[in-house]
């Protein structure tokens, strides 16, 4: 079902158009289940862009900005590993 | 899909490296470098479909910003205008299959427009900025979450289209009417996202210069600015202005959702707004929906850390607007705020237009001189000095300053 919504998101969203491919995060532990989470609804860009200034308690936030406010599926076994990745890459 | 032409131009543009942008002469660069490091990291220069090269803050949505050297021309090209989604999808719509939904429970009639008949109403002209509430975030200290807009994330159009009143009178709105609902076409990625869905007040839709606009400059709308239709609201921020606008609800009470609140606000009683969303405000809660655009100015000519000679003239242009009321001063300083001296104003587009203005001198000492640039409207507002801070970083027009090198 994951896989199916990434899919048809994909399909059907303006990424088709934009090299998005391009942007490329910082290698480290959690990397993948932050972009696998977190393009499926928008592109990669918006986490290097906001950065470097949030602390991990700003990015906890934004996480469960995107959980709770935009609907994101995100699993909540997969938070913790999130918030690290982002809090330790790009966090200040 | 990518057409083969576009991946052409993409591919050309990629390998041709930097771009020359008119009356530049150098590479844009990705903002000014006061802006989150990771920021300036992560933007690029890229040609969207139908657009010239912009600054790229995000991929998908899209938002790019205009290169600031497009400002020294009062009117901003459509294919350099500013490019601000919310949301992801963002469908083809054809003016043949655009239809205009216009009801809500404060209409008593209720009816549907194609494109061919919202022609039929009396056109009207105007120029107006489309300024993103968020321009100039990323300058916001300390930084604020969201897209990270230098300078650019605003153009000004002539825009033609239908008056929204014209449109509203025919559904005739019943007397309880107190906002309309405002729907683009555009959706999330994932379906359970919050619909980007706005509403203005009902006597700000009634305003003469609200518009239903299906013309910018004289041409369509460029399908990233909104094609086939897009609204039209001069003096107040681009939240306002629904792309690919879709469905208009008189409304009784007030509009809901995440993008009336607690997104698009602002402290109460930290700016000098004259038009308030009062039916937007609850009590108890501080803030209040970002209407008009503030007292703001842009040095369009000069860069910070530009070489100029001791002794040659200097010539500085820029550009001033704000939320509809008519700039009618702009002060120069070049002794850092010391003394300042009234720039010569341009031709007046009117009220709701950028307004140019220009200023010359004549650095005599070698070292660094500060250029600085201060407008006021009719009613006496001007631009600050240290950054109001409010938690979404909107209406930074704290003045600028620029420092050149004389040598």
């Amino acid at each position: 079902m994951r896989m199916l919504f990434l899919l048809v998101g994909c399909a059907l969203s303006f990424g088709a158009l934009a090299d998005e491919s391009a942007v490329k995060l910082k290698d480290g532990p959690g990397r993948d289940v932050v972009a696998g989470n977190c393009v499926m609804c928008h592109s990669l860009d918006y986490i290097p862009m906001n950065s470097v200034f949030l602390d991990r308690k700003g990015w906890d936030a934004t996480v469960h900005k995107m959980i709770n406010v935009m609907k994101a599926p995100i699993r909540e076994q997969d938070v913790p590993a999130i918030v690290d990745y982002l809090a330790k890459n790009y966090g200040k | 899909m990518i057409s083969r032409r576009e991946f052409l131009k993409r591919a050309g543009w990629a390998a041709g490296g930097g771009i020359l942008l008119p009356g530049m002469g150098w590479a844009a660069d990705m903002g000014p470098k006061t802006l989150p490091s990771g920021t300036l990291a992560s933007a690029v220069l890229e040609a969207l479909p139908g657009k010239r090269p912009l600054i790229k803050r995000s991929f998908r949505a899209p938002n790019y910003e205009t290169p600031i050297e497009y400002f020294n021309e009062v009117i901003t090209p459509n294919d350099a205008f500013f490019v601000r989604w919310h949301l992801s999808n963002i469908p083809e719509v054809t003016a043949a299959s655009w239809r205009l939904k216009i009801g809500g429970d404060a209409a008593e009639a209720p009816y549907e427009l194609t494109f061919d008949e919202l022609k039929k109403f009396e056109p009207v002209e105007l120029v107006a900025v489309n300024q993103c509430s968020g321009n100039r975030r990323g300058l916001s200290n300390p930084h604020v979450q969201g897209v990270e807009w230098g300078y650019g994330a605003m153009g000004n159009a002539r825009w033609k289209g239908a008056r929204l009143k014209d449109i509203l009178a025919r559904a005739k709105l019943k007397k309880d009417a107190l906002e309309i609902g405002l729907d683009g076409a555009e959706t999330g990625a994932n379906p359970a996202t919050p619909d980007f869905v706005k509403s203005i007040p009902v006597w700000k839709a009634l305003d003469e210069n609200t518009l239903l606009a299906y013309e910018m400059n004289g041409a369509p709308l460029p399908h990233l600015n909104g094609f086939p239709v897009r609204l039209i609201v001069p003096g107040w921020t681009g939240t306002y202005w629904t792309k690919q606008i879709i469905s208009l609800q008189a409304l009784s009470k007030p509009q809901g959702g995440f993008w009336m609140n607690p997104a698009y606000r602002v402290p109460i009683g930290k700016f000098p707004l004259v038009d308030r969303f009062v039916s937007q405000e609850t009590p108890g809660n501080p803030s209040t929906p970002i209407t008009e655009i503030v007292v703001n100015s842009l040095i369009t000519n000069l860069q910070d850390g530009q070489k100029v000679s001791a002794g040659r003239p200097v010539e500085v242009k820029g550009i001033a607007w704000d939320g509809g009321y008519g700039i009618n001063l702009v002060e120069v300083s070049t002794d850092n705020g010391q003394t300042w001296r009234r720039a010569e104003l341009g031709k007046d587009l009117g009220r709701f237009s950028f307004r140019q203005w220009k200023f010359g001198f004549t650095p005599q000492d070698r070292g660094q001189v500060t250029v600085m640039a201060k407008a006021t409207n009719v009613r006496g507002s001007t631009q600050v000095f240290e950054l109001i801070f409010n938690p979404a970083g909107y209406h930074n027009n704290v003045v600028q300053k620029i420092n050149l090198q004389v040598a």
